[in-house]
């Protein structure tokens, strides 16, 4: 090939290869409904999280207040920081998501505002505290998901967030207090009989719980599954997972060879076991911190022989509460480690 | 400079941009829960998969006295590649068969599975290409519940 050839394809093959970084304006619609619609509804109605197509709530946020929230997440609660995407792409779903509320939103300046902190955390115990928790920690569960009944179409945001927090100007949370938010329990303070005055208290001790955020606990070096060698044959040892399971106050659900249901029935290979186990007051009180958790569902212990050795394995909750963002959860997630653990032990003894 | 050496730094980039972990993938569907639940196991058999199970996880909290509506969760494999993983990948024994967990929401139905490739190991590059098939995969069916109506 001549150089002049050589350049020609080089050329060619590049304008291919990095075609979609040169692509059109990223589509909002499009990206909204990958990233964001499972949670706040194909048309912004909410579900799992906040209803973002309710006028009180697009005039009362600012673009800066999206972008920062798509950015930072709320760490350990549900929403995720979308931090692989590109600022074009997050402006693109932040102007997708105003479409459904054409308007001029509030401006906020980021004035501070110096409140009585000590008088403002009256207030909010006395007005606040129930619906967003005694130090901000927002309400239990997930919104209206998974259509049990539930008390509230949305769950009121956690104050103490540090993505909140960082999203939220003073004056954007001054303005909330002030007017409320129709179409969801939040309502006017003043109309509650708080002065201007009282508010900017509230809002200065809202603004105090910067102060106490707690890194939380990374999971960095947890290895994705629990596994231990059985000094026992594999039919013991399945007889000894099913047996600590049931002395952990499970009930066990299912015995199933790994193949099962893929291959011809007869044909499954009888080395490999699953024994599926439940404890339905564990299930219903997870179910109630967060629907999604049937990633982890049912419980699962595996026992198989391989190169003469009998091995018991599972995956390790701990790793996979990682992906759901949400403390409550990841406490669930450590007692269901220490019942995997307990049981693989107890079976390989 | 090398014309191959630029193509595969270029394909390896591309590669590695369309790999990246997700975490969660999820998918809302406006088809009610019996409704996505068959297009779901169809469009999961159109793509030469088996369901090799479904879990009642509804059923189970309703006979124990728990109040819930439809949950139900969706294993699904190749013959192939479960044997594949078996026999050279055990340390992904505890994952497969793959699911998904489908469940109404109102009028709606979510669908949510783990991204795959949350296990790619750069030791294990030829399991490392079936999580991303898996992935791509689920991507696909996530894609076909979302535009069904």
């Amino acid at each position: 090939m001549t150089l002049s050839a050589k350049n020609h394809l080089l050329f060619s093959l590049i304008l291919i290869f990095s075609s979609p970084l040169l692509s059109a304006k990223p589509d909002g619609e499009q990206l909204y409904t990958t990233h964001c619609s499972a949670c706040h509804g194909a048309d912004g109605h909410g579900g799992v999280g906040v209803p973002l197509a309710l006028p009180d709530f697009q005039y009362g946020v600012t673009n800066d207040y999206l972008k920062k929230s798509i950015r930072l997440g709320r760490p350990g609660r549900i929403m995720p920081a979308f931090t692989q995407l590109k600022d074009d792409e997050v402006n693109a779903i932040v102007k997708y998501i105003r479409s459904w509320a054409p308007g001029k939103p509030f401006k906020y300046s980021n004035k501070k505002i110096n409140g009585n902190v000590a008088h403002g955390k009256q207030l909010y115990q006395k007005n606040c505290a129930s619906c967003h928790g005694s130090k901000g920690e927002g309400g239990k569960g997930t919104g209206v998901t998974f259509s049990r009944p539930r008390d509230l179409p949305i769950i009121a945001p956690a104050l103490n967030n540090p993505g909140f927090l960082s999203s939220a100007p003073d004056l954007m949370i001054k303005t909330v207090l002030m007017n409320g938010r129709e179409g969801t329990p939040m309502l006017s303070y003043l109309k509650l009989g708080l002065s201007e005055k009282d508010i900017d208290d509230v809002v200065s001790y809202v603004r105090s719980f910067e102060n106490n955020i707690v890194a939380t606990k990374s999971n960095e070096k947890l290895e994705p599954i629990i596994s231990y060698e059985s000094p026992n044959s594999l039919e013991k040892t399945v007889e000894s997972i099913e047996r600590a399971a049931i002395g952990k106050n499970f009930r066990i659900i299912r015995k199933q060879y790994l193949n099962q249901g893929l291959v011809k029935a007869g044909q499954e290979n009888k080395k490999q076991v699953m024994i599926y186990f439940c404890n339905f007051n564990l299930l219903n009180r997870a179910l109630a911190i967060d629907p999604r958790i049937g990633l982890f569902l049912p419980c699962r212990i595996t026992a198989l022989e391989k190169d003469g050795k009998v091995l018991v394995m599972a995956s390790n909750p701990l790793y996979m509460s990682r992906l759901f963002n949400n403390e409550k959860l990841t406490k669930l997630c450590q007692e269901m480690y220490d019942v995997y653990s307990d049981i693989v032990e107890e079976s390989t003894f | 400079m090398n014309i191959m050496k630029i193509l595969m730094t270029l394909f390896l980039f591309s590669f590695i941009a369309s790999v990246q972990a997700e975490g969660l993938m999820m998918a809302r569907t406006k088809q009610n829960f019996p409704e996505a639940m068959l297009k779901l196991q169809e469009t999961i058999r159109s793509f030469n998969y088996e369901v090799s199970r479904v879990q009642r996880i509804d059923i189970g909290l309703t006979k124990s006295g728990y109040a819930t509506d439809k949950y139900r969760i969706v294993f699904f494999g190749t013959e192939k590649e479960i044997a594949l993983i078996s026999e050279k990948y055990p340390h992904l024994i505890p994952f497969v068969p793959w699911k998904i967990a489908i469940f109404a929401e109102q009028e709606d139905t979510l669908l949510i599975s783990a991204d795959p490739m949350q296990f790619a190991d750069k030791k294990h590059p030829a399991a490392d290409k079936i999580l991303l098939k898996w992935k791509k995969d689920i991507g696909k069916f996530m894609n076909i519940l979302r535009k069904s109506e």
